[in-house]
This record gives structure tokens, C-alpha cells and sequence, in this order.
């Protein structure tokens, strides 16, 4: 059953872009988003290319984790289109990294077993040199559920190094991160842009790395 | 084992549905269209007033519609009814095997024949509300429930009345009266479901993906009830319809019919008008909370 | 393909010591059920070996639906059912997965239980054959419908007994077939082939069916 588009990819080929992969491009046009009855945002656009970070900022209840909720296909919008360029047959889910409020792991399992399942489910490198990077390679053997709520944080950033793709969403990165990991994720961001990767980021706090674009949410 | 494949599908189904709603034609009928705003789908801008039956589909309309309406249903509704009850209590010969018995038949029938249209009415509103997104869909599923459920409960009373001079007993595990009881339960659960839930947009395409599987599952349950039926009582058990329907009971049988579709059709724009208006009242309390857009 | 095989292996995995019981407390239940039947209807063996395998099909029926309620809202609630869709597996690909994980560590457990428990209800060697083969091709069945309880529950936010109030009704039909196709063997002149095959079609349809369902409620409940 297996068919080339089953094929893992390699580790540090985006998701099939390979070296090309600074063509992409990911570009909203007219969003909204309505939750129960009220309108969050409207007539919302935007394009970021590859090589390009752009930070989502404004206050609480603004959208931003709504917005990247919706740019990640995760909520259909209201109104209005979210596109990746070029575009890929299988729709453009498994270009995309999202960290949201919740890390998405499994409390029972262990560090490894999280990661592990991630790297089939999604196809990727290995597990060893990406917690090596986020600073946590010595509790691999531990249930996540016993880490703290950075070190938890960690381990989702993990994920993303595990199963390489060109486009990052990241909600409220640096919550819990101290000042080791946030200059961490400063690098991260930098080798991802270097890469020909963008990156969407909704954030109250400077990030160390410089925004090619700002998005600002001031409500509907 | 892609996305392909299941995208090809999901295409033609966006296609078929964008078709449904009027906002595409056929590809083979293209036609450079001005697309409506997409957020008139959830209701939040009026439909362009235009004369067709879509205009129903405007809760101010229907609350207007529905106004003028209400009257003369309930008092066809009513007229029927009396007209019916006398019949089936004066006009009506008893039947010469279960005597004045059969006479629970006017009520049990008209009940048992709207407990199963309501569902049906149920499962067209869910295609709605999951298909066409409308505003009125979901209003009129969530209003129908209860009432489903309460003709199917008279269905229930009146068939166990009836039961006991036939049968002596209170309750048989008839397959009719078991599928009832079946329908009850799944009504009940969608109750149950919209009670559930505080957002009235997720609750009503929660409750309709139900409603759809149990459109798909009540045929199964039916055939199943039928099957077990046939299997654990022999063939003797007395059917609740008789063979053959005399005529002069048989157009009693329908002015009741027609009195309860009509009494059930007032009380559902009454229950529906609720609901528009509760919803109004709530967003206004959002508005005023300064929560409103 | 792998991604398919990697979620059957976490949903097992996970489901095999869920946070609702998993597979040992589904097994204590379904024998819990067991033991209290005869206190209920008295220790009369011959009148036990005749209800025993709808004894055996409502534990189980119970005991698998049971277990089923944090089936997506655990994913939900940790973040990891966004993840899961962002992949190149569709949400009914993942439905499925998850559905069948779940079986093999909570549903066949209990068909491989059950041949233990016929001993206590006196069954017959034929009738305790019969009920088991009925579990095994009956159970995946009732998980799949329990995996559309389960989405509800997930697109509601809750867990409970709630599942069992949504899901008992569309059982109906599974609980008939395999209930008459287990108890054939005791009931002489009863059929067993006609039954077993309408079970084994139904599960085939529950196979087809509950995913899609599982996966609309998914998408209706989360955005």
C-alpha cells in the first residue's frame, strides 16, 4: 500500500521542497474569523515568504491565536482564503508546524516514546541530536508529565527540529522558556529562516530575532 | 492511501455544495459569478431580499411569516380537530373485534406517523445546517427534538392503553412499539446533545452529524427490531393495524392526521420563534457586555 | 501507511492504560457485570447457561463503550489532535486508526476473556465457541460506534456516561445479530450462520461508516 508519497522524507528536506524550498510562500487574503456570535477580526491579509519571519502582536482577545488557528487550517475562517505557494496536491497540512497553548504531548509516555511517535506518524530524522539541541537529551527516558512546564515546551520545539518543515505557527513560544531556551529559539528561528523556512509567531514579548513583517491585531 | 484521493472526493463535494447554494455553477456552465459575501453563510449579514423561498430562510422573515401564519394554522389545526375527535368518537363504527378500543387508533396513528416525519423533517434540517450552513437549519432541528420526542411518547401511552384490553398487559415487545421506543432514546440523547453544549453553532453541527447516523442506523434498527422479533415470538402476536381499513374509519383517521401535521406544524414555528428570540436576547446581553462585534 | 500503523499503535498503547480505566479496569468490569447477574437472578444454573452469552454481549457491550469516552478528548485537551491533522492523513484515515487501536487494546481482551467468564455461566463447549467468535467479529463493531460516542464527547468537552446515552441506541442492531448468533448453539433449531454473517456485515459497515461520522463531528466540534 505503500506509494512514493508515503516515502519519509529526509531529515532537513522540508517536507518535499528540498533545496528549492525558499519558493515558498504563504499568503492570506479577506480572513475573519467569528466565534459564537461575534466577530474577532475581518478583512484580514497578509503574505510572508520564505526567509521571513513575521510577529503577530496586540492585545489579549485580539485573534492571534485564533488567526494562526485559522492559517494553519485548524479553523475554517469566516471569510477570505489562506494559500501556500507552490501549491501541493495532498493540501498544504503537512507543511506546517503549529505550537499552540497546549504542547501536544502524552503525559503517560515518556520523552522519547512522544517523539518517536511523531517522527513515524509524520516521517523524520532522528530523535537523539534534536533534544541534544533543545538541552534535554538527559530525560529522554522520563514520562513527559514530570517535566516542567519549560522543559514540556522544550520538547514541542524537539518535535518541530524532528520532522523538518517549512513553515512554523508558533503561539506564545517563549511562555515558560527561560533565558537559556529563549535565546535557543533565537537560533532555531534564524537556521529556519536561513533555510529558506518562514515563520508566523504571535508573541506579547520581543523576540531575539529580527521580524521582517508585524502584523498587528487591534480587533475587529 | 493519500490525501488525494480523499481530496478528489471532498472537491466534488465542495463543488456539489457550492452548486446547492447557488454561489457556483457547474463547471461545464461556468459563468463569471459575483460570489456572494461568504459571511452571509453564517447568518450574520441579511440575505439580499429577493421573492423566493429562500427568503424564509431570514429569521426576521420567518419571525414576520411565521406571525402571520401562526393564526390561521392553529385555527385550521384546531377546526380539523374537533371536527376529527367527533368523528372518531360519533361517526366511527367500533370495531367488532376490539369494540370502542380501537378508537385510541386516531390519536396513536397521527402520533406514531409525525413521530417518524418529525426525524425526517430532523435529518433534512441537519443536511442543512451541515450542507447550506443555514441560519434556520439548525433552529428548526433544535426545535423539532422535543417535539419528536413528544409525539413519539404519546405514540408509546396510547399504543400501551390500547395494548392492555388486547393484550393484557401493559407493554409486548411488539417490533413496532420496540422501534418506537428506539426512536425515543434517540431523540432523548439529542436532547440531551443540545443541552450539552453552550455554543449554539458547534451544538447544532454536533447534533446533526448524530441525527444523520441515526437516518442511516434507524433503517438497520428497524430491520434488526424486525428480525429479533420474528425470531423470539411466534407470529400470533396481535398487529396493532388491522388487516384492512373500513373507509368510514379511514377518513377520520386522516382529518386527524391533518389536524396533528398542522398542530405540529404551529407548534414548531412557536418553538423556533423562541429560539430565534432567545438567541436575539443573547446576543444582545453579549453586545452589552461589550463583547459583541 | 506507516503513519496509519504509528496512530493504531498509539491509540493501543494509550488506550491499553487510559485515563478512564483502560484495558484492565474494561476486564474488571466486564467480569464485575458477570458476577452480579447470578446475585440478580439467582445461582439456577440451567437458567444461567441460557442467558449467559447475553450476559457475556451486554458486559461487554458496556465495557467497551466505557472505556471509549477520553478517546479524542484527550487529544483534544493536550493539544495533539491539531497535530494529528496537520499531516497528509485525513481525519477519517486518523478516526479509524484511533478506533482500531482502541479495539485491540480494550475490545479484543474482552472476546479473549470471555471463553473464562462462559465457565462461571455454565455454558456448553459449542455455546462458549459461538459467543467468543461473536465477540471477536462483533466487538470492533461496537468500538467503531463507540468511536463516533467518542468524537461527540470530544466536540462537547466532556466524558462520562454521556457516551453511553448517545451510542446505546445504534448498538441495537449489533447486540440482536450477535447476541442470536451466540445463543444459537443452546437454542437447537435456531440458526447461527444467517446471524453471524449480518454481524460480520455490520461491523464491516461500522468500519466504513463510524470513521466518517467520527471525523464530521471532530470538524463540526473543534473550530
Amino acid at each position: 500500500m505503500t506509494t512514493p508519497d508515503d516515502r519519509a522524507p529526509a531529515a532537513g528536506d522540508h517536507a518535499g521542497y528540498g533545496p528549492g524550498r525558499d519558493h515558498v510562500r504563504l499568503t492570506g487574503t479577506g480572513l475573519a474569523a467569528v466565534r459564537g456570535l461575534r466577530t474577532i477580526f475581518s478583512d484580514l491579509s497578509f503574505a510572508v515568504a520564505g526567509g521571513e519571519l513575521m510577529t503577530v502582536t496586540g492585545p489579549n482577545g485580539t485573534g492571534k491565536s485564533t488567526f494562526l488557528r485559522i492559517v494553519a487550517g485548524l479553523m475554517p475562517a469566516a471569510a477570505g482564503e489562506v494559500a501556500v505557494a507552490p501549491a501541493r496536491e495532498d493540501g498544504h497540512a503537512a507543511l506546517i508546524h503549529y505550537i499552540g497553548h497546549h504542547d501536544g504531548h502524552k503525559a503517560s509516555l515518556t520523552v522519547r516514546q512522544n517523539l518517536d511517535f511523531w517522527r513515524r506518524f509524520w516521517g523524520g530524522g532522528p530523535i537523539a541530536p534534536a533534544l541534544e539541541r533543545v538541552g534535554i537529551a538527559a530525560l529522554d527516558n522520563l514520562p513527559i508529565d514530570v517535566l516542567s512546564a519549560g522543559q514540556k515546551r522544550r520538547a514541542a520545539l524537539a518535535r518541530m527540529l524532528v520532522a523538518p518543515r517549512p513553515i512554523w505557527l508558533l503561539d506564545e513560544p517563549l511562555t515558560a522558556l527561560d533565558a537559556a531556551a529563549e535565546a535557543m529559539l533565537g537560533d532555531l528561528l534564524s537556521e529556519h529562516l536561513a533555510g529558506g523556512g518562514l515563520a508566523l509567531v504571535a508573541t506579547h514579548r520581543a523576540l531575539p530575532v529580527a521580524a521582517a513583517r508585524t502584523l498587528r491585531m487591534e480587533g475587529p | 492511501m493519500t490525501k488525494k484521493a480523499f481530496n478528489k472526493i471532498a472537491d466534488g463535494l465542495t463543488e456539489a455544495i457550492a452548486i446547492a447554494r447557488g454561489e457556483a455553477k457547474p463547471a461545464h456552465l461556468s459563468v463569471p459569478s459575483d460570489n456572494p459575501p461568504p459571511l452571509k453563510r453564517r447568518g450574520i449579514v441579511p440575505t439580499t431580499p429577493s421573492m423566493s423561498l429562500v427568503d424564509l430562510a431570514n429569521p426576521t422573515r420567518f419571525l414576520g411569516f411565521s406571525q402571520r401564519l401562526l393564526p390561521f394554522t392553529w385555527a385550521v389545526a384546531l377546526g380539523l380537530l374537533a371536527v376529527g375527535l367527533y368523528m372518531a368518537f360519533f361517526t366511527a363504527p367500533a370495531d367488532y373485534q376490539q369494540g370502542d378500543t380501537v378508537r385510541i387508533m386516531f390519536i396513536h396513528v397521527p402520533s406514531a406517523w409525525l413521530s417518524m416525519g418529525c426525524y425526517g423533517l430532523m435529518a433534512i434540517a441537519s443536511l442543512g445546517t451541515l450542507v447550506w450552513r443555514h441560519p434556520l437549519a439548525d433552529v428548526t432541528a433544535k426545535s423539532a427534538a422535543p417535539l419528536g420526542a413528544a409525539f413519539t411518547f404519546l405514540t408509546l401511552v396510547t399504543g400501551s392503553l390500547w395494548g392492555k384490553p388486547m393484550w393484557g398487559t401493559w407493554w409486548v415487545w411488539d417490533a413496532r412499539l420496540t422501534s418506537e421506543l428506539v426512536l425515543l432514546l434517540m431523540y432523548l440523547g439529542l436532547i440531551a446533545l443540545w443541552q450539552a453544549m453552550d455554543d449554539q453553532g458547534r451544538a447544532a453541527r454536533v447534533a446533526a452529524v448524530l441525527t444523520l447516523v441515526g437516518t442511516i442506523n434507524l433503517p438497520i434498527i428497524k430491520f434488526s427490531v424486525d428480525w429479533w422479533n420474528t425470531l423470539h415470538q411466534p407470529a400470533s402476536v396481535l398487529r396493532l393495524d388491522g388487516p384492512t381499513i373500513d373507509i368510514s374509519m379511514l377518513i377520520p383517521l386522516f382529518v386527524m392526521a391533518g389536524a396533528f401535521t398542522l398542530m405540529f406544524a404551529a407548534l414548531l414555528m412557536m418553538s423556533m420563534r423562541n429560539e430565534i428570540l432567545r438567541r436575539r436576547v443573547r446576543t444582545m446581553e453579549l453586545t452589552a457586555a461589550g463583547l459583541g462585534a | 501507511m506507516t503513519a496509519f500503523l504509528a496512530l493504531v499503535g498509539l491509540s493501543a498503547r494509550l488506550s491499553f492504560g487510559g485515563r478512564s480505566g483502560g484495558a484492565l479496569v474494561g476486564l474488571v468490569f466486564f467480569l464485575a457485570v458477570v458476577v452480579v447477574v447470578p446475585f440478580a437472578v439467582g445461582p439456577d444454573m440451567n437458567l444461567l447457561s441460557r442467558i449467559g452469552p447475553a450476559v457475556l454481549w451486554i458486559g461487554a457491550l458496556l465495557a467497551s463503550l466505557l472505556v471509549l469516552d477520553r478517546l479524542f478528548g484527550d487529544d483534544r485537551s493536550d493539544g495533539a489532535l491539531d497535530l494529528l491533522r496537520l499531516s497528509d492523513l485525513p481525519l477519517e484515515l486518523v478516526a479509524l486508526a484511533k478506533g482500531l487501536g482502541a479495539w485491540l487494546a480494550t475490545g479484543l481482551p474482552l472476546a479473549v476473556a470471555a471463553p473464562f467468564l462462559g465457565l462461571l455461566l455454565g455454558l456448553s463447549p459449542n455455546t462458549v465457541l459461538s459467543t467468543t467468535a461473536t465477540l471477536v467479529v462483533g466487538t470492533p463493531a461496537l468500538t467503531m460506534i463507540g468511536t463516533i460516542g467518542a468524537a461527540l464527547m470530544a466536540a462537547l468537552g466532556r466524558g462520562g456516561v454521556m457516551i453511553a446515552v448517545l451510542v446505546l441506541p445504534f448498538t441495537i442492531p449489533v447486540l440482536i445479530f450477535g447476541v442470536s448468533a451466540a445463543a444459537a448453539p443452546a437454542m437447537a433449531p435456531a440458526p447461527f450462520l444467517a446471524p453471524f454473517l449480518i454481524l460480520i456485515a455490520l461491523t464491516l459497515a461500522s468500519l466504513v461508516i463510524a470513521p466518517i461520522a467520527a471525523a464530521a463531528a471532530l470538524r463540526a466540534g473543534l473550530d
